[in-house]
C-alpha cells in the first residue's frame, strides 16, 4: 500500500481521534464546571455545618454529613474484615480450583455486577425487615457492606497476589506459622491493595443513592444512634432536585460537596498507596 | 498462583483455627447473592403464586392497581437505555484510550487521565441531577418536555464513558512494548498500529471494560430515574419517554402494598438475573473467571 | 502491621459495641421503631410529611428528650407501617377505606388537590369532561380548549400515591386509561416537572401549589367546575377535589404517641398548618 495512503488515513484518524477526546473533555467541563460555578458559593463552613430548613431550601447538610460518616463507618467495619478474610482464604489458603473457592468466587463475581437498586430492596427486606434494624443507618451501612464487600475482596486479592512468590518461601524456610506469616510478611505487602480497596468502597458507598432510600431511610436531622434513620449525602441532593422546588440552589452546593469529598478519597488513597509500597516490607 | 501450593507455609495449630475463621468469611461473603436471590424470591412470591409468572410478559399492561402486571415494556426501556449508552461511549471511551496511549503528547495525557478519572469518580445523582437541569431543558427546547429516552441515553453514556476509558486505557496499556515496536518498524503508521495491532491484542480487556459498563448501565436506578419521563411503554422515538425495571423499583416502591410489592420484587429479579446473565455470559466469553482479570 | 490489625480490630469492636448498646429490648425488638418511649416514628403520605416534620420540630423543643422521626412514602407506606409497626403513627392523605377498620384516623388538617399548569397557560377553567379528555388522550392540543396550538404534556402520578387514587375516583377513570407523558412521584416533582414546560398539565396538592406559587414557582392553579382552586374553598367544602390530612394508627394510642396526637391537633399548631398552605380543621 503506498504510503501517501497510510499518510491521509493517519490524518484523518489522528482528527477523529483528538476530537473525540476534545469532545470528553468538553462534556467533562461542562458538568462539571457548571456544578461548581452553581456550587461554590455554598461552599462555606456554615453551610457545611448547619441543620438543613424549610425541607433543604436553606441551611446547610452538617447532620447528613455526619450520617453519610456513620454509613460509611459501619460500612467499613463489616466489610474491612469480612472481605479481608475472604481475600486471605482465596489468594493464600485455597488451591484455586476446589469447588468452594470457586463457587465462591463465581458468587462474587455476579454480586459485583448486581444493581445497587436490588442491594435496596435485599436491604429493606433482610435488615429493615426481618432483622428489625427499621429505616436506619446500620440497616443503610450493612447493605452498602454487602454491595462493596465484591470491590473490597477483590482489590485486597489483587495485593496479596502481587506480594513475590519468593516472600511465601521465605517465611516457610524460617518455620514461620502461617498466622504469623500473614501478619509480618503477607499483609505488610498487600497494603497498599487493600488500602486501595477499602477507598474504591468507600468511593462507591458515598456515591450510592438507590441502596439507601430504602434502608436509611429521609430523615436529614443529626442521628443520636446507629438505630436512627439519616439521610445520605447523595440522597440529599436526589430529594432537593427531584423533590423540593427551589431546591436547585443547594442542590449544586451538595453536589460539590460530595463530588469534593470523592475526589479527596481518591488523591488520599493514590497518596497513601503509593507512600506505603515505599519500602513497608523492609521496615517490618 | 501462588495458593496452587497450600503447603508452602507450615502448619500450626493457630493456623487451624485462622483457616476456620477465614472460610467462614469466606462463606458469608459467598452467600449473599444467594442471600438476595431467596428474599427477593420470598418478597415476589405472593404475587408469583396468586398471578404466576406468565402474567409478567402476557397482560396488557403494567397497572399493578388493576391486577395487571406486564413487564416487558420496562425490559425493553431498560435494554433501549443501556444499548444507547453503550452505542455512544464504547467509541468515545475507546478513542479516548487511544488518544491517552497513542497520540497525547506526555503532559496532556497525564492530565487527561485524571480528568478521566474524576469523571468516573463523580457520583450517579450528580449525573442525574446535571441531567435533569441542563439536558433536559436542553431537550425540551428541541422535542418538549425533554424527560426521554434521549436524555437517559445521554446521561447514562456520560456515567459509563470513564469506565469504559479507564479499562480500556488499561487494557492498551498492557499491549507488549515490543509489539507496538515491531509494528513501528514494519513502517505502520500510527492509526494502523492502533487498529491492527494494539486494539486487536487489548480486545479481551476492552471487552471486559464494555460488560461491567453494561452492567451499570442495565442497573442505574437514580440519574435515569430523574430524565427519562417513566411512562411505561416501549419508547418510539428518541423524544419518547420510557420507564426502566430499576426506575420501577424505586418509583413505586415507597407506596406499593401487597401484591404491588410482591410485583416489584419481581421487577427487581428481572434486573438481577438479566444482569447476572450478562456478567456470567461475560466470564464464559472472556473464558475465564472475570475476578481473575479485573 | 500488628497496627493495622489493632485498628480494623478495634473498628469491628466499636462497631458491635455501639450495635449491641442500641439494639432494641428483647420484647420491643419484633418491632425497629417501636424501641424506645422517648422516640415516635411516623411514616408515609408525601403531602403529610413536611406538616408532620414542623410540628415534630416544635414537639422536640418543647418536650426536651424525645425524639420524632418523620419519613415520606406515600399514604400507603403509612398505612402498612402502621400495621406492621415499623411505624408508630402512619400519615395517610385521604379519609380511611372500609377495608382500613383495624386503623383508626386522627384528622390534622384539610387539603385539595389542584390542576396545575404553567403560569404562561392562558386556560384559566376546566370542567370535569375537559379534564378527562385531557388525561386520556382524546384532546391532544391546548387548541381543542381555547388555548394556544401547543401539544398538552399530561403529567400524571405514579401507581400507589394517594393523590392519583383521588384523582382518579374523582374522575371516575381507571388508571389503564389514562395517557400520561411524563410519569412523576411527589407533588414537588409535579410542580417542577410543570413549571418547566408551558404546555404542561398536572395535579397536586393546592397546599403545596400555594406554597410553591408564593415561593416564586411559574404555576398556576386552574379552576375546577368553575370553583377556585384554593384553600377557602377547600375549607367550607366548596372545591369538589378535597380530601383530609390523617394521622392513623393500629393499636389505641399510649405515651409519647398520644401525647404528639394531641398537640398536633391542638390550637397550637394551627400556624405550623396554615404555613404549610393547608387548611386547619373547623376550631
Amino acid at each position: 500500500m503506498p504510503a501517501r495512503n497510510y499518510l491521509s488515513r493517519d490524518t484523518a484518524a489522528a482528527a477523529l481521534v483528538w476530537s473525540a477526546a476534545v469532545v470528553v473533555a468538553a462534556l467533562f467541563v461542562w458538568l462539571t464546571g457548571d456544578i461548581v460555578w452553581r456550587g461554590a458559593a455554598y461552599l462555606t463552613w456554615d453551610f457545611l455545618t448547619a441543620a438543613p430548613q424549610d425541607a433543604g431550601r436553606a441551611g446547610g447538610i452538617g447532620p447528613i454529613l455526619v450520617s453519610t460518616l456513620l454509613l460509611l463507618a459501619v460500612c467499613l467495619a463489616v466489610a474491612l474484615p469480612l472481605g479481608l478474610g475472604t481475600a486471605l482464604l482465596l489468594a493464600e489458603f485455597t488451591v484455586e480450583d476446589t469447588a468452594f473457592a470457586r463457587a465462591v468466587r463465581r458468587s462474587l463475581d455476579i454480586l459485583a455486577g448486581i444493581p445497587s437498586i436490588v442491594f435496596g430492596l435485599f436491604g429493606y427486606v433482610f435488615f429493615v425487615q426481618v432483622l428489625g434494624l427499621g429505616f436506619s443507618i446500620l440497616a443503610g451501612g450493612l447493605t452498602l457492606a454487602c454491595m462493596v464487600l465484591p470491590l473490597l475482596i477483590r482489590a485486597c486479592e489483587a495485593g496479596l497476589r502481587a506480594v513475590p512468590h519468593e516472600y511465601r518461601q521465605a517465611c516457610a524456610a524460617l518455620g514461620l506459622s502461617r498466622g504469623a506469616a500473614l501478619r509480618r510478611v503477607l499483609l505488610p505487602a498487600a497494603v497498599p491493595g487493600l488500602l486501595a480497596g477499602a477507598v474504591l468502597g468507600v468511593g462507591r458507598a458515598l456515591a450510592e443513592t438507590a441502596a439507601l432510600i430504602y434502608t436509611s431511610g429521609y430523615v436529614d436531622r443529626l442521628p443520636s444512634s446507629l438505630l436512627d434513620s439519616g439521610r445520605a449525602l447523595s440522597i440529599h441532593i436526589f430529594d432537593l432536585s427531584m423533590n423540593v422546588p427551589g431546591g436547585d440552589r443547594l442542590a449544586y452546593g451538595a453536589a460539590l460537596v460530595l463530588m469534593l469529598l470523592l475526589l479527596i478519597i481518591n488523591a488520599t488513597s493514590a497518596w497513601l498507596s503509593r507512600r506505603w509500597s515505599q519500602g513497608r516490607i523492609v521496615s517490618v | 498462583m501462588i495458593s496452587s501450593s497450600p503447603s508452602i507455609l507450615s502448619p500450626s495449630r493457630s493456623d487451624a483455627l485462622l483457616r476456620a475463621t477465614l472460610r467462614g468469611c469466606a462463606a458469608v461473603a459467598g452467600l449473599i447473592l444467594v442471600f438476595i436471590f431467596l428474599f427477593l424470591l420470598s418478597a415476589a412470591w405472593p404475587v408469583l403464586r396468586e398471578a404466576g409468572p406468565w402474567r409478567f410478559v402476557t397482560d396488557a399492561a403494567w397497572h399493578p392497581a388493576e391486577g395487571l402486571y406486564q413487564l416487558l415494556p420496562m425490559v425493553a426501556g431498560t435494554l433501549y437505555c443501556a444499548a444507547g449508552a453503550l452505542l455512544l461511549a464504547v467509541p468515545l471511551g475507546v478513542l479516548s484510550a487511544v488518544f491517552l496511549r497513542f497520540y497525547a503528547p506526555r503532559p496532556l495525557a497525564v492530565v487527561y487521565r485524571r480528568l478521566v478519572e474524576l469523571l468516573a469518580g463523580i457520583p450517579s445523582v450528580v449525573y442525574g441531577f446535571w441531567g435533569l437541569v441542563v439536558l433536559v431543558p436542553l431537550i425540551a427546547a428541541w422535542q418538549a418536555p425533554g424527560t426521554s429516552l434521549l436524555a437517559g441515553v445521554w446521561v447514562l453514556a456520560l456515567m459509563i464513558l470513564p469506565t469504559v476509558a479507564l479499562t480500556a486505557d488499561a487494557a492498551l496499556g498492557a499491549v507488549p512494548r515490543d509489539t507496538l515496536r515491531a509494528a513501528a518498524a514494519l513502517g505502520l503508521g500510527r492509526w494502523s498500529t492502533v487498529w491492527r495491532i494494539a486494539l486487536p491484542a487489548a480486545r479481551a480487556g476492552v471487552l471486559a471494560g464494555v460488560v461491567l459498563a453494561a452492567g451499570r448501565a442495565l442497573g442505574e436506578t437514580m440519574a435515569v430515574l430523574m430524565v427519562t419521563g417513566n411512562v411505561v411503554a416501549v419508547p418510539d422515538s428518541v423524544f419518547a419517554p420510557l420507564r426502566t425495571l430499576a426506575a420501577n423499583i424505586a418509583l413505586e416502591m415507597a407506596y406499593a402494598m401487597d401484591l404491588h410489592r410482591a410485583a416489584l420484587f419481581v421487577s427487581g429479579l428481572v434486573l438481577a438475573g438479566l444482569v447476572a446473565g450478562l456478567m456470567l455470559l461475560a466470564a464464559r466469553l472472556s473464558g475465564e473467571s472475570a475476578h481473575a482479570s479485573a | 502491621m500488628q497496627r493495622l490489625i489493632w485498628v480494623i480490630g478495634a473498628i469491628a469492636a466499636l462497631a458491635a459495641v455501639t450495635v449491641l448498646n442500641s439494639m432494641p429490648a428483647p420484647e420491643a425488638a419484633s418491632t425497629g421503631a417501636a424501641r424506645a418511649q422517648h422516640s415516635l416514628v411516623l411514616t408515609g403520605s408525601s403531602t403529610v410529611a413536611p406538616l408532620a416534620g414542623e410540628i415534630a420540630k416544635r414537639y422536640e423543643s418543647a418536650h426536651p428528650g424525645t425524639r420524632i422521626d418523620v419519613h415520606g412514602g406515600g399514604s400507603g407506606r403509612g398505612i402498612a407501617d402502621a400495621r406492621q409497626g415499623l411505624a408508630h403513627l402512619g400519615m395517610v392523605s385521604r379519609d380511611l377505606k372500609a377495608g382500613e377498620g383495624d386503623l383508626t384516623a386522627y384528622p390534622l388538617a384539610r387539603d385539595g388537590i389542584g390542576i396545575i399548569v404553567h403560569a404562561a397557560n392562558p386556560i384559566a377553567n376546566l370542567s370535569k369532561a375537559q379534564l378527562i379528555a385531557i388525561y386520556t388522550g382524546e384532546f391532544g392540543n391546548w387548541q381543542a380548549l381555547g388555548g394556544r396550538d401547543a401539544p398538552i404534556t399530561v403529567v400524571h402520578k405514579a401507581e400507589g400515591r394517594s393523590t392519583l387514587e383521588l384523582f382518579l375516583a374523582y374522575t371516575g377513570l381507571k388508571n389503564s386509561e389514562t395517557r400520561p407523558r411524563v410519569v412523576i412521584g411527589d407533588n414537588e416533582q409535579g410542580i417542577k416537572s410543570v413549571a418547566a414546560n408551558p404546555n404542561a398539565i398536572g395535579y397536586v396538592s393546592i397546599g403545596t401549589a400555594e406554597y410553591d406559587i408564593a415561593h416564586g414557582a411559574p404555576i398556576r392553579l386552574v379552576a375546577l367546575d368553575g370553583v377556585a382552586a384554593s384553600s377557602e374553598h377547600v375549607r367550607d367544602g366548596s372545591y369538589p377535589l378535597a380530601r383530609t390530612l390523617n394521622l392513623v394508627s393500629a393499636a389505641p394510642l399510649r405515651g409519647l404517641a398520644r401525647d404528639f396526637v394531641e398537640f398536633a391537633r391542638a390550637e397550637q399548631t394551627r400556624d405550623l398548618i396554615l404555613a404549610q398552605y393547608f387548611v386547619p380543621l373547623a376550631q
